[in-house]
């Protein structure tokens, strides 16, 4: 299968960028900055996973935080409930991917045979579910007011968990780029197109479906986990509809169906967060941020209904064009 | 006498509230051309999605061999080995012409291989653009892509749906000849407007009105028979 030039220059650039990321914490230290990149990092794997579902086989769900939520309360439940040692976070990381996935399987047999705006609306009202409940099973989530935990030591070491999100980052994103270019992801892009067609050639679409989001769930639940080890601490936010309108949002600035374009939008999300909030000083607005993206959102919607990577990509191929129609221009000339 | 690969008995389909088929009945044979004719609106191509399953029959029965179809999924009548090409030729134009016929093949055996080759001589463009992105093709090429994905996928029964429509006279022509060729290794259900092609490839005719078969015959008996022709297609 074909690889085109613009994805095998995207995934040049992203490994170069990822090698000078690795050496960063070693020669600049800046506590803040390394915070920020890890929480692109594990947001960039969530947007990924949701790019798979959006870009890739054309599924609008709303309730992608559902997965996202399992994640963060199986590894924080995990941590509180027992020893803080990496044993457990292995363990609580299995077990996560285990509920995402058999989530994932039961909702997208129920919900994926709908057309998209049904399934939209059903995947938000089961994610919304998941968010009362866990404000109801206070036993065990302690509700809205959420609860802290210790992790192990090694991973309180902020380079450290700096490293392992960006090492997972850069192995999600390949693996997914090998998953995209195999036969199994041609599909996808096939279902995305035309459902019909595609099932009219012998695929059985919801089969395709429910595979691509077991591993968007699963790919979720570990950002997930990754993000309550971030902070330490979790509440019920993790499975608001915020966490899935910041994937949405990540994926499209970024560019749809590119996969970089997910971790470029994740970078532009977090730092725009902190960038934003860093101006309350000067003016009360900033503190409302979130009218910002909406805005940012909206522009981008109209002018860049690709993203940045499909703005540029576009612009690289009128550039390219443009070059070979002044060739021979010149060679007729 | 060839034996029957399709049957269609009283097929009744409602697209929403509109009932399209109203007791469609008729049969393909094995290693031939059978081409369905009509006027605009007459329920030719919902015929074609009504067999492939994509519009469910309310009534009647349809056969493949000896085997029920009219239940069964799309993608289940699909493997049975039925090809289809949809009259918007339903490419997927995100993907290579290579990429498009790759996933319609599902598998690289030597059987689908050899169809593969044999297809590509007959549309030697589609090799030529091999590695382009299918939705840059010429509408031409498209029509063409569309038949060899269809084709390479081992099927028994292919259903084609208008492939003159929209193309430049000598393009229809290429088109028409390569289906020609395709009639000694496939049977084929063919839904075309352009008479003068289909009465060139065709075995066996249909005619399709308000949803229902009215006429039927040998291509011969329609080509030599004006007034059969001015009655229920509305051509000379």
């Amino acid at each position: 299968m074909r690889v085109s030039y613009e994805n095998k220059l995207g995934s040049i650039i992203f490994l170069m960028v990822s090698c000078l990321l690795i050496v960063f914490p070693l020669v600049y230290e800046d506590r803040n900055l390394l915070i920020i990149f890890t929480q692109i990092f594990i947001f960039a794997i969530f947007a990924m996973s949701y790019d798979i579902l959006l870009g890739f086989t054309g599924i609008i769900s709303f309730g992608h935080a559902m997965f996202f939520g399992i994640g963060a309360y199986s590894m924080s439940i995990f941590m509180k409930r027992f020893e803080p040692e990496m044993l457990y976070v292995f363990l609580a990381l299995i077990v996560g991917v285990f509920l995402s996935a058999i989530v994932s399987y039961v909702v997208g047999l129920l919900t994926l045979r709908l057309k998209t705006h049904y399934y939209a609306m059903l995947t938000l009202a089961l994610a919304n579910l998941f968010y009362v409940g866990a404000e109801k099973w206070r036993s065990l989530t302690e509700g809205a007011d959420g609860f802290t935990f210790r992790i192990p030591d090694f991973l309180r070491e902020r380079v450290n968990f700096y490293l392992i999100t960006l090492v997972l980052m850069v192995l999600v994103y390949f693996a997914l780029k090998l998953f995209i270019q195999s036969p199994f992801g041609k599909v996808l892009v096939a279902i995305k197109e035309n459902e019909q067609r595609t099932e009219s050639l012998g695929f059985n679409i919801l089969y395709y479906k429910i595979i691509a989001s077991i591993i968007a769930g699963i790919l979720a639940s570990i950002a997930g986990a990754l993000y309550a080890i971030s902070l330490r601490f979790v509440n019920t936010s993790v499975f608001s509809i915020d966490i899935t309108l910041d994937a949405l949002l990540m994926t499209i600035i970024g560019g749809v169906g590119t996969i970089i374009g997910a971790v470029i939008g994740s970078g532009v999300i977090e730092f725009s967060h902190y960038w934003l909030t860093s101006l309350v000083k000067l003016h009360w607005i900033f503190e409302r941020w979130i009218i910002f993206f909406g805005i940012l959102y909206i522009l981008t919607v109209m002018f860049f209904p690709k993203g940045i990577v499909g703005a540029l990509t576009a612009l690289k191929r009128k550039a390219r064009h443009e070059k070979k129609h002044d060739q021979s221009d010149k060679m007729t000339g | 006498m060839m034996s029957t690969l399709l049957k269609l008995q009283q097929v009744e389909t409602y697209i929403e509230e509109f009932h399209i088929l109203q007791g469609i009945s008729f049969e393909a044979r094995k290693g031939e051309v059978t081409v369905l004719l009509g006027r605009n609106g007459a329920g030719k191509t919902t015929t074609l999605r009504t067999i492939m399953g994509l519009n469910k029959a309310s009534k009647g029965q349809i056969f493949f061999g000896n085997e029920e179809i009219q239940t069964l999924q799309p993608y289940e009548i699909a493997n049975k080995g039925m090809g289809y090409v949809p009259e918007d030729q339903g490419i997927f134009g995100e993907l290579t012409v290579e990429e498009n016929i790759k996933v319609a093949m599902k598998k690289d055996d030597s059987q689908s291989l050899e169809r593969l080759e044999w297809i590509l001589q007959i549309f030697p463009d589609l090799k030529k653009f091999w590695q382009k992105q299918s939705g840059l093709l010429s509408g031409g090429q498209k029509q063409m892509l569309s038949i060899a994905r269809a084709y390479v996928k081992n099927c028994e029964l292919l259903l084609i749906d208008e492939p003159s429509k929209g193309l430049a006279p000598i393009v229809v022509e290429k088109v028409m000849e390569s289906i020609q060729e395709m009639k000694d290794k496939t049977t084929i259900i063919l839904v075309e407007q352009n008479f003068m092609m289909a009465s060139r490839i065709g075995d066996y005719f249909y005619i399709v009105d308000e949803g229902r078969t009215v006429y039927d015959g040998k291509m011969q008996e329609l080509i030599g028979n004006k007034e059969l022709r001015e009655k229920h297609l509305g051509i000379a």
